[in-house]
């Protein structure tokens, strides 16, 4: 059998996330470049800080400032950055302990190679360029030779023009192959055919297929090219347009059960006014040139198919 | 805090899995799941429809495939409707559920299964995607960073050096030399630093596969299987998700989850234990007070096959399957989730002692 076939997929969308009175705070602090914690019940200072006691779960709301600069309590060379990462040459992944704080904050270190980080060594915040309010305010830390004061002061959390969200965008890239069923399927359909799979059980021939019958749970091996023509079983009338759809409204969306199918397929149907489309219409479906699947489907003129002969497939 | 006697007995009484391999590109999910899901049904001779409950782990990040999940069910059969659930886990907590609904009384007997196809993505990017989005996921460190960082930390501890790591990468590999499954087989040159202190070596092969589990209560395990591996305890605990709140050199979960389910009653001959890193063995082997004498990850463990998703239900399968096959009497099983070993389960398999067997 040919190759299966792969194509790139990306995932990509931007998060909007709301802030809580803490993390807002935490944030737009830094915007200000002023770094706050929180103190817990417990009198810990944690940094970053959360809404929440990650020990007792008790709400905790008691902010501090602490220090810009701090100790790497661990560290780990990263010679090979990758997207998204805070620098773009080879840096120290470290955890900070703030002056002041009692626990560490996960960043970036930037330092000319391994043999210039180790456990302990002081460092402070270099602060970006640009802030918004945003963990990346804090462009990375550095390293810088200082005394460690452990003292902090009372903060009210209170700035002008606090950020109450986070806009974070996640990108993931992906290779994607259907597998063996349904690059069948593609393929053939690339060449204006439907080509099911019969369930070696049940005998039950779907198309398209997805490698299994849902059913019985075996493998569908069997090729069995069915259609091209087929049934309209059900249908809906669409009145709203999807973004980037290049169809006019209102137009019709219907289930079709292929000749030969026991699985009905879903697509547009076209050549017939929409408000005239009904269950049992026979179609067939209709390419565009180059096209690797329908465009859509059109009545074929013949008699409406009988009720009985596609009730199954609703 | 002690363990606690479960309500009913619920035994694994079978275990399947597919050959873990880097890449499947020519088979989807379902199709990799298929035969996995049709060996555990052959061992037991049960159908779908004898099946009480069915329960699955994976996560559709992996392969960036949505809804994945639901097409894996057509691998079951789920006609007539069954009971089934879903977790976006690995699969061991997907037994967990499993279990207990098997103790409620409601079913005697459930399938349960996790995949993962990390070959399309980059799982390393992938699972920065589990992290804090607020403080942490806006900065993408990777797994393998993450697990640095604990590992230099055990380093500055002196609870192990990199010698110490590779040696736990060898031991590992030679061991999946007998497991036919296994991606590696065999130990290899460490290798560059991938994040240092980690080498190649030290961090998991990239891989896809899936695996399965049947479960059963009483004298149905009894009938279904000639040894079942009695699930004695099991329990599985969480700590904070921020890495700088948490002592990396140690693992509380890990210690308590054991404990709840009785690891520490008595001793057991046999470990399989979920650390995708050479240095989490380090770590989950000071929690759960493992000796020499203990025969650590006789299948070479995640170092040698790390299906995300399936890798921890697989622990509990090979220590069971030991078992069944009288190589083990009471052994350890593991899985985690999260970086840094954030989250673990435990759980306790013995097999009946072949004296009262007669």
């Amino acid at each position: 059998m040919p190759e299966v076939l792969k194509a790139p997929l990306i995932v990509e969308f931007p998060f909007t996330r709301s802030l809580g009175p803490v993390q807002s705070a935490f944030l737009t602090g830094l915007r200000e470049r002023t770094v706050l914690g929180v103190r817990t019940g417990e009198g810990k200072v944690l940094v970053p800080p959360v809404e929440y006691d990650p020990v007792t779960a008790e709400e905790i709301r008691d902010l501090v400032e602490v220090g810009a600069t701090g100790t790497v309590t661990t560290w780990a060379w990263n010679h090979e950055p990758r997207r998204g990462q805070p620098l773009d040459r080879p840096f120290a992944w470290v955890l900070v302990q703030l002056d002041g704080a009692d626990t560490g904050l996960l960043h970036a270190l930037d330092a000319p190679g391994p043999e210039a980080v180790r456990t302990g060594m002081r460092v402070r915040v270099r602060w970006a360029g640009e802030r918004t309010g945003a963990i990346t305010d804090i462009a990375c830390f550095e390293p810088y030779e200082s005394e460690t004061r452990s003292q902090v002061a009372p903060h009210d959390g209170e700035f002008e023009d606090r950020v109450s969200g986070i806009v974070a965008p996640a990108r993931l890239d992906y290779s994607y192959s259907p597998g063996r069923a349904q690059t069948r399927y593609i393929n053939a359909l690339a060449d204006r055919r439907a080509v099911g799979e019969r369930c070696p059980s049940c005998r039950k021939v779907y198309v398209p297929p997805r490698g299994a019958c849902p059913t019985c749970g075996v493998a569908t091996d069997e090729q069995v090219e069915v259609g091209p023509a087929g049934t309209v079983t059900t249908y809906c009338i669409v009145n709203i347009k999807a973004k980037n759809l290049d169809i006019e409204v209102p137009y019709v969306y219907a289930h079709i059960a292929l000749d030969g199918a026991d699985l009905a397929l879903h697509g547009r149907i076209a050549g017939i006014p929409y408000d005239q489309v009904r269950m049992g219409l026979r179609v067939e479906p209709v390419w565009s040139e180059g096209g690797r699947w329908p465009d859509h489907y059109r009545p074929t003129g013949e008699p409406d198919a009988d009720y009985d002969t596609y009730k199954e497939l609703i | 805090m002690p363990a606690n006697r479960p309500l009913r007995d619920v035994a694994v009484v079978a275990f399947g899995q597919s050959d873990h391999v880097r890449t499947s590109d020519e088979v989807s999910e379902v199709e990799m799941l298929m035969p996995v899901l049709h060996d555990v049904l052959q061992q037991t001779g049960l159908k779908t429809s004898d099946i009480g409950f069915t329960c699955s782990g994976s996560s559709d990040y992996l392969a960036g495939r949505a809804f994945s999940f639901t097409m894996a069910l057509d691998g079951v059969g789920a006609w007539p409707p069954i009971s089934e659930s879903h977790v976006e886990m690995d699969g061991a907590w997907a037994l967990y559920e499993a279990w207990v609904k098997i103790l409620t009384g409601e079913v005697d007997t459930a399938l349960v299964y996790a995949y993962g196809k990390s070959s399309p993505g980059s799982v390393r990017d992938v699972l920065t995607r589990q992290l804090d989005p607020y403080y942490v996921a806006p900065l993408w460190p990777d797994s393998v960073a993450l697990a640095a960082l604990q590992a230099q930390a055990l380093i500055d501890a002196g609870d192990t050096d990199e010698a110490a790591l590779a040696g736990v990468a060898a031991r590992s590999r030679d061991a999946a030399s007998a497991n036919p499954h296994a991606q590696l087989h065999g130990s290899r040159p460490q290798g560059d630093y991938l994040v240092r202190p980690l080498r190649t070596g030290d961090a998991p092969p990239v891989g896809d596969g899936a695996a399965a589990v049947i479960l059963a209560a009483g004298d149905r395990a009894r009938e279904i299987c000639e040894r079942p591996a009695w699930i004695r305890g099991i329990d599985h605990r969480i700590e904070a998700h921020s890495l700088g709140v948490r002592e990396l050199t140690d693992s509380p979960s890990t210690r308590l989850a054991a404990e709840r389910a009785g690891a520490f009653e008595r001793p057991v001959d046999t470990a399989e234990l979920h650390a995708p890193f050479t240095s989490q063995e380090v770590v989950l082997r000071k929690a759960l007070k493992l000796g020499d004498d203990v025969n650590i990850n006789p299948s070479g463990g995640a170092l040698a096959a790390n299906p995300v998703m399936a890798a921890g239900l697989i622990r509990i399968g090979e220590a069971a399957a030991r078992i069944h096959r009288g190589t083990s009497d009471r052994a350890l099983a593991h899985a985690t989730s999260g970086p840094c070993l954030q989250q673990n389960l435990v759980a306790v398999l013995e097999g009946e002692s072949r004296d009262s067997r007669g």
